[in-house]
């Protein structure tokens, strides 16, 4: 590669900021796609690789006596810390990571090189594992009331809209046209979701182009057309999401804010949410506070109060909030803009829609309202992350915020969400690395042209296989108590820092044990031990075929009964007697079908287990606190003895648990 | 005195309780001797029992003849209580007034509790120094248990029988008592099994301004060092704090005369500073502003992150000289009774695995607090919201179970018992029907006849059925020493005792509980 002046140094450290004893020294090596430190060390050969494209900025430091410092900082908030012997290696590592970190073409970026092991119909195939139309139909959507307008599928109307857009039935393409034009970017109002129940919708558009004074019918009919496809409610709200002084500014630029007198029944709303530039110095501020290196306390408050970052969090909140109960509690629609609607819009829609929708909550459901919310309606990810070479000031951690109004609203609902921190924090990391084609581009239509899905990979499926790293162990489905909507309180004390961002390589300042990952392995144990039973219902069935057959040899079926339950059972296992027992009456005529090889039955057979399974999971998590509960109680001997020794009679076993 | 004297109306129907994050309910109100009961006379519906010994202050509203109480605990509850007819709610309030300030120790509902469980196992004889010294006696023979504080002459607020190096005679060991503020000369707080090392505390040394010495004092310190070695004195004050106390007849160790002992100077707040912290933080929480510079500004002004920080990191310090330096250490402050105390317990927290269990934490708070002479009656009097002129209250106790969650927080599969376990121990330590909290120091507790006449903590809280809302069901047995970060990023806010939810983290564990 042309831009690598030195593809290898030797005896560079890799100093660890938190503790000089880690410090180790090694050989750097650059490659077109990663920074690679290799450790010298014997036994533990340390490899540490990173993206260029995850760089956000290398600085040399001044020489010390130990040599040359270069400082990576890292869009993941990884700070890497070498130190070369030589002036010179120093230079030219700085020279080329500074030119390989700012890629100047798409053509550039990790996705495009990033080939691994999978066939072209598997790509693609990737590329299909979500699909927004089945999305909308989740919602209900087409309806009597809404359809796909065909108007942008040449993006000629909308140049950063999805071809696919939802919009009342009832608007002609004359008045969508009209309606486009009088909005900044031709963004005009369109659905971004439609709750089935009551039929309000959020709707986003871009600012209008009312200047002082200025009108247009066609948008205005436009917005009373989305009123009355909720056909429930006599009014819609209009939510500027700027603070009111951002917006009263834009009006002298000829842009501006819905003049309550001349559209109809709607009640206008600011919201003031700060723009892309203040939140981007936030950001900053608060970078600079989880990088102090042992601060006191006071220092850190103060940092913290400073940078503002809660704060903004809190309006995003409050924003999301206020629509959310809009739609689920007034059943009236919204329609959500900011100044060209793909920044604090898709915030405030994304927020609500996890607020009021539980599918959002869940791994599935949080992949599809990235899709929608952001990357079809573009957001411009290329500029706000900047994986280019371009205009700093187009950058501003958007996306980081909506991640972490998901985060916040996990601490306050621990069991509302099926995905846990580790799922954002890979979300997040992957929106910067460049790693797959999902966050390129500003638009469908540049991912269109530049052939994305033809050219690289999708994440999604690769975040899918490796759900169960993402699950949260304390995830319930049912929220039925509140027909979904969470209310989150949003005192200012409900707002916290999020350490496992910020400070996520700061191991030293994680807890040293985990909630999330003791629970997990207990499930994983649990479900282990489920297989294993499954097996010997299995071999039980079999077994009981047999001894049905030879009915007469009485004496023989005991013995063989009493061996299978001594045998290879794992004490544990006894722990879930009941389960045992349902499964063994429910397991042995189903096994019988199966070797019948019937395809009939063999789906009843499907269907059975299924069922079997899911009754299974639920006694497994009582078994595994069981067990908790009688380790933390100092028992050692987890099974109880009578369980093992006469399952029939313990067919109450899970209610004692 | 007869409490009937002072109950002007004992019964208002139709009054409607409100508390923060729970339906309304309206029913009876009646006033008893000890509590403000409400019950809607319904079942499955649940009562309100309030000691008055919880109740911090009162607030009385009108609107017509609609009167309002809005009630304060110290246990941080806030309640509201809407009373119709004017005149009956002013008796109530005089009434709660009046019986929620009594100052007889005597009249505390301890000492008319009547306990409708069986004492299986009396928690007045759990924990007593004759066992814990049999415990030491079989790691070591350095140690003998001295009686010379038998009638409580040589130091009122140790307990009667104390753990002193063999070598150290009752005569030297009140030489060395009348050289320590208020008598509180070093013993014994901690044997650390892995090395042998100890820790002990005291209160700080008379020195004054003339710099008095005491060779019994250093001799019986040195008589812990193993030769050669050196030790550490953990002085929870400043330096400047220290000089200053010299000119009041206290002060530090000077180096000429502790040569083995290097003295650290560490800057945990003084009890009344801790008082106005904690004020300031309820304040903070209670503010209406919904505004986040406000919350964050005063969060950092009541500096009770900081004072956790302070005390965590003292801790985490005594706990390093011991286990990784291999040093004994002597921690005091200037009375020995508060910051001494925390920073001893945390740091058994952290290098004993005993104390993590539910036992070994109540053994702890007996031993550390109860025993050690914290003065609980006097700390916990008043709380955050009480109108009363501060006397000598501080959240010091509460401080140090703010401690100890920070560190099930960082290590939350190392505690056999779980927050709701602190909870409990923070309610009780403020107003409870049992006897354990009552009195500052074991001869007030045996004036009082505590153990004949009132009931132990213990001896409720050890019964199965108490127990099991106090597991955590994470709980592994961890043998290692455990080391929390104490870096701001790591260290929360503690929300529940600030009632400041509907309790997420309970709903959390029931969660885990229920799977």
């Amino acid at each position: 590669m042309e831009h690598i002046r030195m593809p290898k140094v030797e005896n560079v450290w890799l100093v660890d900021r938190s503790s000089s004893r880690r410090t180790q020294v090694g050989t750097l090596y650059l490659t077109a796609t990663h920074t690679i430190f290799v450790g010298k060390g014997s036994e533990d050969r340390n490899e540490l690789w990173v993206l260029h494209s995850l760089v956000c900025n290398v600085v040399k430091h001044k020489a010390s006596q130990s040599g040359y410092p270069l400082l990576i900082h890292c869009k993941n908030f990884q700070v890497i810390q070498f130190i070369f012997p030589q002036e010179s290696d120093c230079h030219d590592v700085y020279i080329s990571l500074s030119r390989l970190s700012r890629p100047e073409k798409y053509e550039e970026l990790y996705c495009f090189s990033f080939n691994p092991n999978v066939g072209k119909a598997e790509r693609e195939h990737s590329w299909d594992f979500l699909d927004l139309k089945a999305e909308y139909s989740r919602m209900g959507l087409p309806n009597k009331l809404w359809h796909v307008t065909p108007i942008n599928r040449e993006y000629r109307v909308c140049d950063t809209y999805p071809a696919d857009l939802f919009v009342p039935k009832s608007v002609t393409l004359p008045v969508i046209v009209g309606s486009s034009k009088f909005r900044s970017r031709g963004r005009f109002p369109t659905l971004s979701y439609y709750c089935k129940e009551n039929h309000a919708t959020i709707c986003r558009s871009s600012q209008p182009l009312s200047g002082f004074s200025a009108r247009c019918l066609e948008d205005e009919q436009m917005l009373q057309a989305i009123m009355k496809s909720n056909p429930g409610s006599r009014f819609m709200y209009v939510v500027d999401t700027r603070p009111k002084l951002n917006a009263m500014a834009n009006r002298a630029a000829g842009k501006g804010y819905e003049n309550e007198d001349n559209y109809c029944n709607i009640k206008f709303q600011f919201i003031g949410i700060e723009n892309i530039h203040v939140m981007r110095n936030s950001q900053q501020k608060l970078i600079e506070v989880s990088a102090l290196r042992s601060p006191s306390m006071g220092e850190f408050l103060t940092g913290l109060e400073n940078s503002d970052w809660l704060r903004h969090i809190k309006s995003i909140m409050e924003a999301g909030l206020f629509i959310s109960k809009a739609v689920a509690e007034e059943g009236v629609s919204v329609l959500v803009h900011c100044s060209d609607g793909w920044d604090r819009t898709a915030q405030v829609c994304s927020v609500a829609s996890v607020l009021l929708d539980p599918y959002y909550r869940t791994l599935k459901g949080l992949m599809v309202l990235f899709e929608k919310d952001w990357v079809s309606f573009g957001h411009r990810f290329s500029h706000r992350c900047g994986h280019l070479i371009g205009e700093a000031k187009e950058v501003s951690p958007v996306i980081d915020q909506f991640l972490e109004c998901i985060w916040q609203l996990m601490e306050q609902f621990p069991c509302a969400f099926e995905y846990n921190e580790k799922f954002l924090i890979s979300i997040h990391n992957h929106i910067y690395s460049c790693h797959y084609g999902n966050f390129i581009c500003n638009s469908q239509k540049e991912r269109k042209d530049l052939c994305i899905k033809e050219k690289t990979h999708s994440i999604w499926p690769h975040l899918w296989e490796n759900k169960l790293d993402f699950m949260n162990p304390l995830f319930k489905p049912d929220q039925s108590q509140n027909q979904g909507l969470l209310r989150p309180s949003t005192a200012p004390y409900c707002f916290k820092y999020w350490r496992r961002l910020y400070n996520r390589f700061d191991r030293e300042l994680h807890p040293r044990q985990s909630e999330l990952d003791s629970l997990m392995t207990v499930k994983e144990e649990t479900q282990q031990l489920e297989e294993e039973l499954a097996l010997y219902e299995q071999k039980m069935a079999v077994l009981d075929k047999e001894h049905a057959k030879t009915l007469y040899m009485q004496k023989g079926v005991l013995d063989s009964k009493q061996a299978l339950w001594s045998l290879p059972l794992d004490t544990s296992l006894a722990n879930t007697p009941q389960d045992y027992i349902s499964g063994f009456i429910g397991g042995a005529p189903n096994v019988f079908t199966l070797q019948q090889g019937e395809r009939e039955s063999a789906e009843v057979c499907l269907y059975g287990d299924k069922t079997k399974s899911s009754d299974a999971d639920n006694s497994d998590q009582e078994s595994g606190v069981a067990d908790f509960s009688s380790h933390s109680s100092g028992e050692e001997s987890l099974p109880s003895e009578e369980s093992v020794k006469d399952p029939d009679s313990d067919e109450t076993g899970p209610n004692r648990a | 005195m007869e409490f009937a004297e002072l109950i002007k109306t004992p019964r208002v129907d139709g009054v409607v309780l409100h508390r923060p994050f729970m339906p309304t309910v309206e029913g009876t109100l009646c006033l008893t001797g000890h509590h403000l009961i409400l019950s809607s006379r319904q079942d499955n519906t649940e009562e309100l029992w309030l000691l008055h010994a919880n109740i911090d202050s009162i607030e009385k509203r009108f609107v017509g003849s609609l009167g309002t109480i809005i009630v304060k605990c110290k246990d941080l509850r806030v309640i509201q209580l809407d009373i119709p007819g004017m005149e009956e709610c002013l008796n109530i309030a005089s009434s709660i007034e009046a019986l929620s300030t009594l100052d007889s120790v005597s009249l505390m509902y301890p000492f008319f509790y009547r306990p409708l469980f069986e004492v299986i196992e009396d928690g007045w004889q759990l924990f007593v120094p004759e066992e814990a010294f049999k415990d030491l006696e079989s790691m070591t023979d350095e140690w003998r248990l001295s009686e010379v504080n038998k009638d409580f002459s040589v130091c009122p607020s140790y307990p009667s029988l104390l753990t002193v190096p063999k070598d150290i005679d009752d005569e030297s060991l009140c030489k060395a008592a009348s050289f320590r503020h208020g008598g509180r000369f070093p013993v014994l707080s901690y044997y650390h099994k892995k090395n042998g090392m100890v820790m002990m505390r005291a209160a700080q040394p008379l020195t004054g301004t003339n710099g008095r010495r005491c060779k019994e004092d250093e001799k019986l310190i040195n008589a812990t060092l193993c030769a050669g070695k050196r030790g550490y004195i953990i002085d929870t004050r400043t330096i400047a704090v220290a000089q200053q106390a010299k000119a009041r007849g206290g002060g530090f160790e000077q180096e000429a005369n502790y040569a083995q002992w290097r003295r650290i100077h560490k800057a945990i707040e003084r009890s009344n500073v801790l008082q106005e912290g904690l004020i300031k933080l309820v304040e903070a929480c209670n503010d209406q502003s919904h505004s986040m510079d406000r919350w964050l500004s005063k969060l950092e002004a009541s500096n009770w992150q900081s004072n956790v920080k302070e005390i965590l990191t003292t801790a985490c310090l005594a706990a390093q000289c011991i286990d990784r330096e291999g040093a004994s250490v002597l921690v005091h402050g200037t009375e020995g009774t508060d910051s001494t105390l925390q920073v001893t317990s945390l740091a058994q927290i952290i290098l004993d695995p005993a104390c993590r269990t539910i036992r070994g934490f109540e053994a702890l708070i007996e031993r550390e607090w109860l025993q050690a002479g914290h003065p609980f009656q006097q700390r916990c009097a008043q709380s955050a919201y009480s109108n009363g002129k501060p006397r000598s209250e501080a959240p010091v106790f509460l401080l140090f179970l703010d401690c100890v969650w920070q560190i099930l927080r960082q290590f939350p599969c190392s505690f056999q018992f779980n927050e709701n376990f602190l909870i409990m121990l923070f309610e009780h330590a403020y107003a409870s029907q049992f006897g354990t909290f009552l009195g500052n120091s074991v001869a007030e507790r045996l004036k009082l006849l505590l153990s004949q006449k009132t009931v132990s903590l213990w001896s409720w809280v050890n019964r199965p059925q108490e127990l099991e809302r106090f597991l955590n069901p994470l709980y592994e047995p961890n043998n290692l020493v455990i080391w929390p970060s104490v870096a701001p990023q790591s260290l929360l806010l503690w929300e529940v005792p600030l009632q400041m939810h509907e309790m997420p983290k309970e709903h959390m564990d029931c969660e885990i509980s229920m799977c």
